[in-house]
């Protein structure tokens, strides 16, 4: 089983050279950490901004240079800032190639649900609508199940929804999941992880064809 | 040269009174207006709908207005930093109206390009489109968003001049050049107010022409919500 680490770890290959890239919170702004150094990457951030760099040095920090997540950044050499309407360009227009989000469902047909807890918690779902509405190539890395134990990968979304038929590809702390028209494709276990785990994990249709790999990290 | 000067935040706000509609930029606490809010606190004005794509934190940027009690609406893509908001809309106190942050980039350079509405893909198929039209262009489905109506868009630059120009620095930039014009009156404030003629024609980020009014700050807190930092090897 994969720890959070481990799910940014095993999505970091999912990264190819010459791709923009938007991260969401969480288990995705590990991601970068892990991408291998040998290929250029860009990252960009929905608050305006492309070709983001490591956290600054203590001391270093700028109330005018942060991400998404309100964090504090530095910015490569090619960096380049906008506004909002213009980062949502990039973003609607397809121009970032791969998104990389947390979720608190998926459905089998691809609808994601990670922006409201209708009575519990409502945040407001930032930049995943957009993200998730245009993105050809959308990577949700989340857990396999929720705190309570119960599947986040389903036949339906029960919380409202952020987007539908949109996720391609899911990492969790169990497997690499793709979604196909007839359900959730199983592609790889997580390193001590059996088919059956991964099979009374998962809620939806699970199609298993073969012998399924244990991932390489 | 037509001026856009004024001299202090009590004339910039000149003509802002309770029910009002209000653009604020900002993404998080940075960029926000911190001049206009706090005097927005001191003149007291209430029933306010502020369209800002966050609420602050409990004791800074918007949040002040909310412990007031002077907002009666908030149009905004992402609010989880603020209890006392959160607070108000579970109790039914403050009206939320949440949309996706690129729709609310949008709905704001659509006021200020003159188009009524836009389509955008985000949102189709969830409660945000709940209500609206929507439209199938090449086999992909589209929501109808309107353009926004504000009376006052309140902005805030890195460096500016008498005509109005402005230059932003940063992720400070987000939503500031796009509220912009996007209000019958577009209020900046500037950290710096350099001389008429120093600001490079190149360099300027909005044209004076979508601004009415502008000021030097008094303050900047310029407060951090998430310092994260690593440690020299």
């Amino acid at each position: 089983m994969l720890d959070k680490t481990g799910i940014a770890k095993r999505i970091a290959k999912e990264v190819k050279d010459g791709y923009y890239v938007n991260l969401g919170i969480g288990i995705p702004t590990l991601v970068a950490n892990y991408v291998r150094n040998d290929i250029e990457v860009e990252f960009q951030s929905e608050n305006g901004v492309l070709g983001m760099g490591p956290f600054p040095f203590e001391g270093e920090e700028d109330a005018d240079v942060i991400n998404a997540g309100k964090q504090t950044i530095t910015t490569l050499p090619g960096a380049s800032f906008f506004d909002s309407a213009m980062s949502f360009s990039m973003i609607r227009g397809k121009h970032v190639d791969l998104t990389i989000l947390g979720a608190m469902e998926v459905s089998e047909q691809g609808d994601i649900a990670n922006w409201k807890i209708p009575g519990k918690m409502v945040k407001g779902m930032g930049g995943a609508m957009d993200l998730v509405a245009s993105a050809e190539n959308i990577i949700v890395a989340m857990m396999h199940t929720n705190k309570a134990g119960k599947s986040k990968l389903l036949k339906q979304c029960s919380l409202p929804l952020t987007g539908v038929g949109c996720v391609k590809k899911i990492v969790t702390n169990l497997a690499v999941i793709e979604v196909t028209n007839t359900g959730f494709k199983l592609l790889e276990r997580a390193p001590g992880v059996s088919v059956d785990d991964i099979r009374n994990a998962t809620e939806g249709t699970l199609i298993i064809e073969g012998n399924v790999p244990e991932m390489d990290i | 040269m037509i001026s856009k000067k004024v001299s202090n935040v009590q004339q910039a706000l000149n003509g802002v009174t309770n029910g009002m509609t209000l653009m604020l930029g900002g993404f998080g606490l940075s960029g926000i207006p911190e001049n206009a809010i706090a005097e927005l606190v001191k003149l007291g004005v209430n029933d306010l709908t502020c369209i800002s794509n966050n609420a602050g934190v409990d004791d800074f940027g918007l949040g002040l207005l909310l412990q007031k009690k002077q907002i009666k609406k908030m149009i905004s893509s992402y609010v989880g930093e603020n209890d006392e908001f959160e607070r108000q809309m579970l109790s039914g106190e403050l009206d939320v109206e949440l949309i996706p942050q690129g729709t609310l980039a949008e709905r704001c350079r659509a006021a200020q390009a003159g188009f009524p509405a836009i389509y955008t893909p985000a949102g189709y198929g969830t409660e945000v489109a709940e209500g609206k039209e929507t439209r199938a262009f090449d086999g992909k489905m589209y929501v109808l968003e309107h353009a926004f109506k504000a009376d006052f868009a309140f902005v805030k630059a890195w460096k500016g001049d008498e005509a109005g120009n402005l230059i932003f620095k940063g992720t400070a930039r987000n939503f500031n050049p796009n509220m912009c014009g996007a209000a019958k009156i577009t209020i900046a404030e500037v950290e710096e107010m350099v001389p008429l003629g120093t600001l490079d024609p190149n360099q300027i980020h909005i044209p004076g022409i979508f601004v009415q009014r502008i000021f030097k700050g008094q303050q900047y807190e310029k407060r951090i919500e998430q310092r994260t930092v690593r440690q020299k090897e």
